[in-house]
């Protein structure tokens, strides 16, 4: 018997999230992912329901995919993209989500270059908080479309095998995943230059290595993550050419990976720099995939917060 | 009038002493101290002055005023933050008689003007000492000294470019070799900023999983060492601020052994969180040298114990809500700790850490004496000031109870097991607890 509730609760992280409740929000996926597949792909569960896209750094991906996982569930979406040199304006953090909060909103999607401020904003506004990416920390419901790809392709997730390879220092993708696969019992594998390799990160129960040709053999999926030199501010690698040779997953790399290996990506791909264009479009890739399986995660995910019926 | 406090546990580390006795105050000097003391305005039933105020002090420590030697009062500049009087009336709070503000005011208190009118605005709010610290280099910028001599003959009783490490090692030098002419202490705080810009927290297995940019414990340990070598070359009385890491802990363990003149402070929060308390992105957390690990935290502990590190000092560092009411990066750093630092302190003599001898001598004897100034103690003829504590007086910190204009603490809605319940300054009552 499912007691699990997810209504009112927000979404800050996978940190806070059971291995059920992740169940829970991957298993309620299907029939959402049915209506995209419809001619009128529209369903009326969130009508009068308003959804706030408040993002505070650019995104086309994890914006529109939001967007449309609304749409789809015809609530209200509103888009505010507020570059962070309005916040120079003076208007607080608190402020800008208290005064949307003001209007009603029913549930607040943020992302933000700082980590913790979808945490800060929690804590002043009584509806949903989903976090859609907070600086270097977490993004939730990437890994739990990833988690749903995966699942979709192999029936179970427990037991297998995933190498995350790039940035691991500066990636939220990689932090949710790390955690939301270890909470299912799934082994993670990093794999970067030492300079990518935050201190301490092994405490998340994790593998770490430098050595991408080995370590590429004893995956079941290889997730390639590009380098975010927005978050740095320093150089963590010699050139781009030094780092290709070492960690671009070619075509050449992914014969030594086990058959049926899938490679995946969150995006925005820099081809050629991690990731060889034959290999993004190849046979393994699922990264298309994981963009269609994000519209109806979200659409889950949106549903079960707002305990649309 | 003159004070008799009676009954109380007098402890003061600079005589040695450690037992029941009254104190009797006159004049605003210390008068005598004594077993049972009858001091003549009381017995003599036709002696023209008044009676004495008697201060009952049973179940008490009474010690000499308590001295912090590293705070923040934000005036002049940012008195939105702090203002010299709110700022002594917290110090009052907290049980101390005499702070020592940093110089990081705007502007700067880098010439003798600024250290001039921070004396005269603290002279007119009375109360809690105000003894200033001069900066090293002009603007805190690290780059020329700054006027030295004249700060010094304003009444600097300290040098230090707090909050802004000095980068430049040459220059470093120069300002320890100035420092020592006059016999002004250089106050250090430790930091290679190449190491740490961009970190806002310990560099650690936490820092990772919270996606924020870690200091590494090096940044402070290289900088330490540095300053030891340039104290042992120049014979300066070199002081290292907020020690944070267990390897600083034992650089100036192990400096002190060689001889060199170096001296420590600790601050309570640095004993008492680790790096664990800023799960939840709470600002209030957000200070710098950082939170540590558990490791650190009883590396600091044992460096108390053993005498390593000399003093506790609070860094007591005002900010306004709005400023930490942001994400965790763009916070500024920094806590407030006038009104908590006892309490905390109290809480290694509850766990049997320190002795509240020893806890006495960390607030008094020991950073007068690296001050240079006359505080400290309640030998006879001294300045009558008294603090007078609570080691069970059990309370929880509010922010609508703190003195302090600004309210950021982590300890808030924390119990807290021990407290000033007086305070004296010059024979005057400043501060008193019901």
């Amino acid at each position: 018997m499912s007691t699990i509730d997810l209504r009112g609760r927000d979404l800050l992280g996978i940190e806070s999230l059971t291995a059920d409740e992740i169940h829970y929000i991957l298993d309620a996926v299907p029939p959402f992912k049915e209506i995209s597949k419809r001619d009128i792909k529209k369903v009326p569960t969130l009508r009068g329901k308003t959804i706030i896209n408040l993002f505070f750094e650019p995104s086309t991906r994890t914006r529109t995919s939001f967007e449309i996982a609304g749409k789809r569930l015809s609530a209200d979406v509103i888009n505010i993209s507020v570059a962070t040199s309005s916040v120079s304006k003076g208007e607080s953090l608190r402020d800008t989500a208290e005064n949307l909060q003001a209007m009603q909103a029913d549930v607040l999607v943020v992302r933000h270059s700082a980590a913790g401020v979808p945490h800060l904003l929690a804590r002043y506004l009584p509806s949903p908080v989903i976090n859609a990416g907070d600086g270097a920390h977490e993004h939730p419901t990437q890994a739990l479309l990833d988690l749903y790809t995966l699942q979709e392709k192999w029936g179970t997730l427990t037991g297998h095998t995933v190498l995350i390879v790039g940035d691991i220092a500066a990636s939220r993708v990689a932090r949710s995943n790390m955690l939301a696969m270890r909470k299912l019992g799934m082994q993670v594998c990093v794999c970067g230059p030492r300079t990518m390799l935050p201190i301490g990160i092994e405490q998340m129960g994790v593998e770490c290595t430098s050595d991408f040709d080995t370590a590429i053999q004893g995956a079941d999926a290889v997730m390639m993550l590009r380098i975010q030199r927005e978050r740095h501010g320093e150089v963590l690698f010699p050139s781009l050419q030094e780092y290709s040779e070492r960690y671009c997953l070619t075509s050449e790399r992914l014969r030594r990976a086990k058959s049926g290996v899938l490679v995946m990506h969150p995006g925005p791909m820099n081809r050629g720099v991690e990731i060889a264009p034959e290999v993004a479009d190849g046979l393994e890739s699922v990264i298309l995939t994981q963009v269609t399986n994000g519209v109806a995660v979200r659409m889950a995910l949106l549903y079960l917060l707002l305990g649309g019926s | 009038m003159d004070i008799l406090i009676r009954g109380g546990r007098v402890i003061d580390p600079a005589q040695g002493i450690d037992r029941h006795l009254d104190v009797w105050i006159a004049d605003g000097k210390i008068m005598a101290l004594g077993p049972d003391m009858r001091i003549p305005s009381q017995h003599a039933p036709d002696d023209p002055r008044p009676a004495p105020h008697l201060i009952e002090a049973q179940g008490c420590v009474v010690a000499p005023g308590f001295l912090d030697m590293h705070v923040h009062l934000r005036e002049p500049g940012f008195e939105y933050k702090e203002t010299i009087a709110t700022g002594l009336a917290a110090a009052a709070a907290g049980g101390f008689t005499a702070v020592a503000a940093m110089a990081n005011t705007k502007p700067v208190n880098d010439t003798p003007a600024v250290t001039e009118f921070m004396l005269r605005r603290a002279a007119a709010v009375g109360g809690t000492r105000l003894l200033p610290i001069g900066a090293v280099s002009v603007g805190l910028a690290g780059e020329e000294l700054a006027e030295i001599g004249g700060m010094h003959k304003a009444g600097i009783v300290g040098l230090s470019d707090d909050g802004m490490p000095v980068m430049n090692p040459r220059l470093m030098r120069r300002a320890m070799e100035y420092g020592r002419m006059l016999e002004l202490p250089v106050l250090s705080h430790c930091e290679d900023h190449r190491l740490s810009s961009g970190g806002v927290m310990h560099e650690g297995d936490v820092s990772t999983a919270l996606g924020l940019i870690g200091v590494p414990a090096v940044a402070e340990n290289v900088m330490v060492y540095r300053d030891i070598q340039l104290a042992e070359l120049t014979g300066a009385h070199l002081h290292i601020q907020h020690v944070s890491t267990a390897e600083a802990v034992d650089l100036v363990r192990r400096a002190k052994e060689q001889g060199i003149t170096v001296t420590a402070e600790a601050c309570p929060h640095h004993f008492t969180l680790t790096h664990e308390a800023v799960q939840g992105y709470d600002t209030n957390t957000k200070v710098n040298p950082p939170l540590r690990t558990a490791a650190d935290v009883e590396a600091i502990k044992a460096g108390l114990q053993d005498g390593t590190l000399d003093v506790i000092a609070s860094d007591h560092a005002p900010h306004h809500v709005s400023e930490k009411d942001q994400d965790y990066a763009a916070a500024p750093a920094g806590m407030i700790g006038l009104e908590t630092s006892v309490g905390l302190a109290l809480r290694l003599y509850h766990e049997g850490i320190l002795s509240l001898s020893q806890i006495v001598a960390k607030y008094t004897v020991y950073p007068a004496s690296i001050l240079g100034v006359p505080h400290g103690t309640l030998r006879v003829g001294s300045n009558a000031d008294v603090t007078i504590l609570d080691p069970d007086y059990t309370y929880e910190v509010e922010a609508t109870t703190l003195r302090s204009r600004s309210k950021n603490s982590p300890f808030l809605g924390w119990r807290l097991r021990g407290a000033a319940v007086a305070t004296l300054v010059s024979g005057e009552v400043i501060f008193e607890r019901l």
